[in-house]
């Protein structure tokens, strides 16, 4: 029973809601269990959002690579290939550094130095530029007469990317960008871990992990636990993105329709 | 390293950076690049191997071993490599000692575990405990090496198990109609026409693992983020001959050029590789070379 | 007490074959980022108070040492799990660590940590304060009233406050007074001193209980010979704590 407690407790401690002060004596697993599963409150926060919102430039940067104009290509190139060419470690710090030092610029500036906005501002632009290749790949495999059929049927400009050219390259590009997604969501653990400062001890999954290691000094449990969230969380990733698979792939025959195989082909 | 870097309080800026960029601890620095490329071209064939394995088990006709490969693959693939990096390390050491202290130890009678020691007999520890500095650094390497190429292999298991099954059935079917048996074919057919399957999925795991390598240092390994957060922070007059302000910025920035310019060549090679690989094959690659040609 | 003791004799006795054997080296662990106690010098090797006094008691002792280095994240686990002998490393005696690993007494005398601001006038209780994670200043700030900010380093707890991020930082007064010192003005103690941990001592695993008496008499004789108050002197400035 008393680990109800602990749990109505510390559930949302991460988000900062519960005791002030963390456990320091007396450490029990489902202490352990609870403050760890608070902070992937966190994770899925930084995945989520960063997965919906790069989504977005991951499309306008693909396309931008694969225009014939030299002054959409080449920044489209030049953005995929610095985030896709460094290590997110090191994107973390000059982040950091950066929104540092614009706080002295303008107040207005001071939110983006909290792990909440600027880490977020960094995952959202990984992300979209590693989609964006995933999509560039994509566009460039989309069957040649897919768009000559588009092009006999009289679409041009905005019908035919709609109707043709973005669902062809988005159910040809789905499972390379599941892999993005899992991997993106292992990515924010990187968060708290070496960029952007924790506030009042509310950190994501890995940074409770270390707490416990570090009060326990036993690191056999706390990372496993870690451990454990994470291969729930991607299960569900994988879950929710097959369903969409599915509806991607809904005109085709059912034994034609390509089993979702998640192969890893991006991660940082 | 330089004769005139006796006092460098009184040099001019372009001698004292001379002295200053040469001094032991930058030497360290150079040195750790030189390490994190061994560490690359150790981990890569050695992952391979790993992948190969665990492929290999995945597509077996022994339950059990399928279900280990499988296995493998999945829950490695599942967990954030820096989880994984954080605990794995010592987990490895602990297990080899022990595994060494049985063997090597059999009459010990206290127990391994005394409270939160972990004990093994003289004998038995990795490397002995009166063994040079160099040894230790050795094998806290290999550590890491091993350590990586577990995390990577189920990448790379991934990869050549999807590649194995892309190998056109027909192929292997005339193998068979060649009278050729099951190793036969596997060993002269699937493996040597897998590779160009598995190319793109493999060069995307190397660029991971060259991303991978500011990790390094939680495996203890002296890498070169480690060198340049400590040669970068502030620096007081007391504890050195050349103080100087927070330049993490900088060095920072040098490791950023360091892996774009990696990144580039990698990307150049393995290009190349691609296009030597296509040549000949049934696929739009190859098919788009027999029409240049 | 007594059974420790005759478990502690016992041990002894029985490991005092394999004692010749293993430790003929003694590794000694530290983190090489903290500045006098430890820090790597220009030539990249471990320098500063505690590689002094290690040195010392190395030689009181009679056993050859080698210096090691360890992120302090881990440097508790590699120590039970047998990576190194000793944590020397500026590491404040406390019961949550006790209870994981043996101390010396104390080499270093129970210290004051210190707050740092930009200006005199920084609310240090209801204001962000900065500390690096897992040390007792970053617990003693949860518990106050301030907004505890966390760095993996003590160099960016110092630079989150030159940047504005936090209004102070708590650290050790020791690691602070030098940088205090070089900032010209930028940087100043405010507030009281708070008192915190219980001084600094070496770290042994619970079952090297023979060398821990070894240190344990060298760090005796180099206090009762004045060696460690004039290494304390030298590093740490002549009004340090001395015994």
């Amino acid at each position: 029973m008393e680990c109800w407690d602990t749990i109505a407790d510390y559930a949302f401690r991460s988000i900062g809601y519960g005791p002030r002060l963390l456990p320091r004596t007396d450490f029990t697993l489902c202490q352990q269990f609870t403050l760890i599963g608070s902070g992937m409150i966190w994770n899925i926060y930084f995945g989520a959002l960063a997965l919906c919102t790069g989504f977005i430039l991951a499309v306008a940067v693909a396309m931008g690579k694969a225009s014939q104009n030299p002054w959409l290509r080449k920044p489209s190139e030049l953005f995929i290939f610095i985030f896709r060419g460094s290590p997110l470690f090191i994107q973390f710090f000059f982040a950091y550094f950066f929104f540092q030092s614009l706080k002295s610029v303008s107040p207005f500036f001071g939110p983006f130095s909290s792990a909440a906005l600027g880490a977020l501002i960094v995952l959202f632009l990984n992300t979209a530029a590693y989609s964006a290749q995933i999509f560039y790949g994509a566009l460039r495999s989309i069957p040649k007469g897919d768009l000559e059929a588009a092009d006999a049927y009289g679409m041009s400009g905005l019908p035919k990317f709609r109707r043709i050219t973005f669902p062809t390259m988005l159910r040809l590009a789905w499972p390379g960008y599941t892999n993005e997604a899992i991997f993106l969501f292992h990515a924010t653990t990187l968060v708290f871990f070496s960029g952007f400062p924790a506030r009042q001890q509310g950190g994501d999954a890995l940074y409770y992990a270390n707490y416990f290691a570090d009060k326990t000094f036993n690191p056999f449990v706390p990372y496993p636990i870690v451990a454990f969230y994470f291969i729930l969380l991607t299960l569900v990733v994988i879950g929710l993105f097959g369903l969409m698979n599915r509806y991607l792939n809904r005109h085709l025959p059912q034994d034609a329709r390509k089993k979702l195989r998640i192969r890893p082909q991006i991660i940082r | 390293m330089f004769s005139f870097c006796t006092d460098p309080s009184t040099l001019d800026s372009w001698r004292w950076m001379a002295c200053y960029l040469t001094t032991g601890k930058h030497m360290s620095l150079y040195w750790s690049f030189g390490t994190v490329l061994l560490l690359l071209a150790i981990t890569a064939p050695v992952a391979l191997a790993f992948g190969f394995a665990g492929a290999t088990a995945a597509r077996s006709r022994i339950a059990p071993l399928r279900w280990i490969g499988k296995g493998y693959t999945a829950i490695v693939r599942g967990v954030p490599d820096i989880a994984f990096f954080l605990f794995f390390v010592i987990a490895l050491d602990q297990a080899f000692e022990y595994l060494r202290h049985k063997v090597k130890c059999p009459g010990w009678d206290q127990p391994i575990r005394q409270g939160n020691d972990f004990i093994v007999c003289a004998e038995a520890k990795l490397p002995l405990g009166n063994a040079a500095q160099w040894l230790h650094e050795v094998y806290g390497f290999s550590l890491a090496v091993l350590t990586f190429a577990i995390v990577f292999g189920a990448f790379a298991a991934n990869v050549l198990f999807g590649a194995m099954r892309a190998v056109p059935r027909a192929q292997i079917e005339t193998a068979e109609a060649y009278g050729l048996n099951q190793r036969q074919t596997f060993w002269r057919i699937l493996v040597p026409q897998m590779w160009v399957y598995a190319l793109p999925g493999l060069s995307n795991l190397w660029m991971v693992l060259i991303k991978a390598t500011p990790l390094l240092f939680l495996l203890g390994v002296e890498d070169i983020v480690y060198w340049a957060r400590e040669l970068g922070g502030t620096k007081t007059p007391q504890f050195t001959d050349y103080p100087h302000v927070d330049w993490r910025m900088w060095y920072f920035l040098f490791l950023l050029i360091f892996y774009l310019g990696f990144t580039k060549l990698s990307e150049t090679v393995l290009d190349r590789i691609m296009l030597r690989l296509t040549h000949g094959q049934a696929t739009s690659g190859g098919e788009a070379q027999r029409k240049a040609a | 007490m007594k059974s420790i003791l005759l478990g502690t004799v016992a041990l002894a006795l029985t490991s005092v074959a394999a004692f010749a054997g293993s430790h003929s080296v003694v590794r000694m662990g530290t983190e090489g980022a903290y500045p006098p106690y430890n820090f790597l010098n220009d030539d990249g090797e471990v320098d500063g108070f505690e590689r002094e006094v290690g040195d010392e008691m190395c030689a009181r002792a009679e056993l050859t040492c080698e210096w090691v280095t360890n992120e302090w994240d881990s440097i508790i686990p590699n120590l039970v799990s047998g990576n190194y002998d000793t944590i020397i490393a500026g590491m404040s005696i406390t019961d949550e660590r006790d209870e994981v690993i043996d101390f010396t007494q104390d080499y270093f005398p129970p210290t004051a940590s210190a707050y740092v601001a930009a200006s005199a006038d920084a609310d240090l209780m209801g204001g962000v304060v900065a500390a690096q994670s897992a040390t007792i200043q970053a617990g003693y700030v949860a518990s106050t009233g301030a907004a505890l900010i966390e760095f993996a380093t003590p160099e960016e707890t110092i630079a989150a406050v030159r940047a504005g991020e936090a209004d102070a930082v708590l650290a050790d007064r020791d690691y602070l007074a030098p940088l205090v010192d070089a900032s010209g003005g930028e940087l100043v103690f405010v507030g009281d001193p708070v008192p915190l941990g219980g001084g600094v001592g070496m770290g042994l695993r619970e079952s090297d209980g023979e060398m821990l008496a070894k240190f344990d008499a060298a760090i005796t004789s180099m206090k009762e010979d004045g060696t460690l108050n004039a290494l304390l002197i030298k590093w740490f400035g002549e009004d340090t704590q001395t015994y």
